[in-house]
């Protein structure tokens, strides 16, 4: 059949990768950067890992296009719900 | 289908239809996006209730992040571990499958394990120190339901992947089931870095 010559994603590499992008997210709470900086990069390093779970091993990478289109409708209706929410935002 | 491809002998299908290996997994997928909004929803409350509280304890002062590092990884492996279990299912290796498979439980239930400890050191101890209660304080109280609700997400999946390795071992399951519950299980670790990030690290 066609998917004999699939081959799998180089899965320990990925494991390489989030353990690292783990370990510099703890490393960096440590250095007393700035609330904002630390801020933005923790949340561009958690997006990434998130990222690379579903696209390398839930396969999302090499999947129909439908699969994915299913997997960013709750993170649009999420940003829905923040944008929403924003106008009732007063900080204490 | 044979009549409509008939009557239009030189038009490929964009997608291949269903067949009974893809629908199981559209309606995993299909749940998962379902969850994910749960999870969303919880999330961005949790932000929000935060941002608006007049006071609120350092999260890595008061949860500490060297026990909630290891949990990480410990379900970073087990994704990895799940993967390979996979793979090997998929080449025909039962051994290998089940060895993984057996890993990936494991994982799963050092985790809860781990959330016991951490649970319990703190109704005990931390949180009465920092005067801090589920009923007296939002910081508590988001903190046990998310990540409560990611536990009892964990604790499905230990179940979901007990009897998926029953099921497969005993040959009346296929690579298949291994793959939807491995969608699953990759969520489980997806949400936990998530809230791994916005309730220990931020």
């Amino acid at each position: 059949m066609a998917t004999t010559t699939h081959t799998h994603p180089n899965y320990m590499g990925i494991f390489w990768v989030l353990l690292v992008l783990t370990v510099v997210e703890v490393g960096l709470t440590f250095l007393g950067l700035p609330k904002m900086l630390l801020g933005s990069l923790l949340v561009i390093l958690a997006v990434w890992k998130a990222a690379l779970v579903a696209m390398y091993f839930m396969h999302l990478k090499f999947e129909r296009r439908t699969l994915a289109m299913i997997a960013i409708v709750p993170f649009i209706l999420c940003l829905f719900l923040i944008l929403m929410l924003l106008p009732d935002l007063r900080p204490a | 289908m044979s009549e409509a491809a008939a009557a239009h002998p030189g038009v490929e299908p964009a997608e291949s239809p269903l067949t009974p290996d893809s629908w199981g997994k559209l309606g995993m997928w299909n749940f998962l996006a379902g969850d994910a909004m749960s999870f969303g929803g919880l999330i961005v409350g949790y932000g929000i209730l935060r941002y608006s509280s007049s006071s609120w304890p350092p999260p890595s002062e008061v949860l500490g992040i060297n026990l909630t590092a290891l949990m990480t990884l410990l379900l970073i492996i087990s994704s990895v571990t799940m993967v390979l279990a996979l793979a090997a299912v998929q080449s025909g290796d039962k051994p290998r499958f089940k060895k993984f498979m057996a890993f990936t439980i494991l994982g799963g239930a050092l985790f809860l394990g781990c959330q016991a400890y951490e649970w319990t050191h703190l109704i005990h101890e931390t949180l009465p120190h920092y005067k801090l209660s589920f009923s007296s304080h939002l910081f508590a109280t988001t903190f046990f339901v998310l990540t409560g609700f990611h536990g009892l997400h964990v604790t499905g999946g230990v179940i979901y992947n007990t009897v998926v390795l029953t099921l497969v071992s005993k040959g009346r399951w296929g690579a298949n089931h291994v793959e939807i519950a491995g969608l699953y299980w990759h969520f489980v670790d997806l949400v936990w870095i998530l809230i791994f990030t916005f309730v220990y690290l931020l």
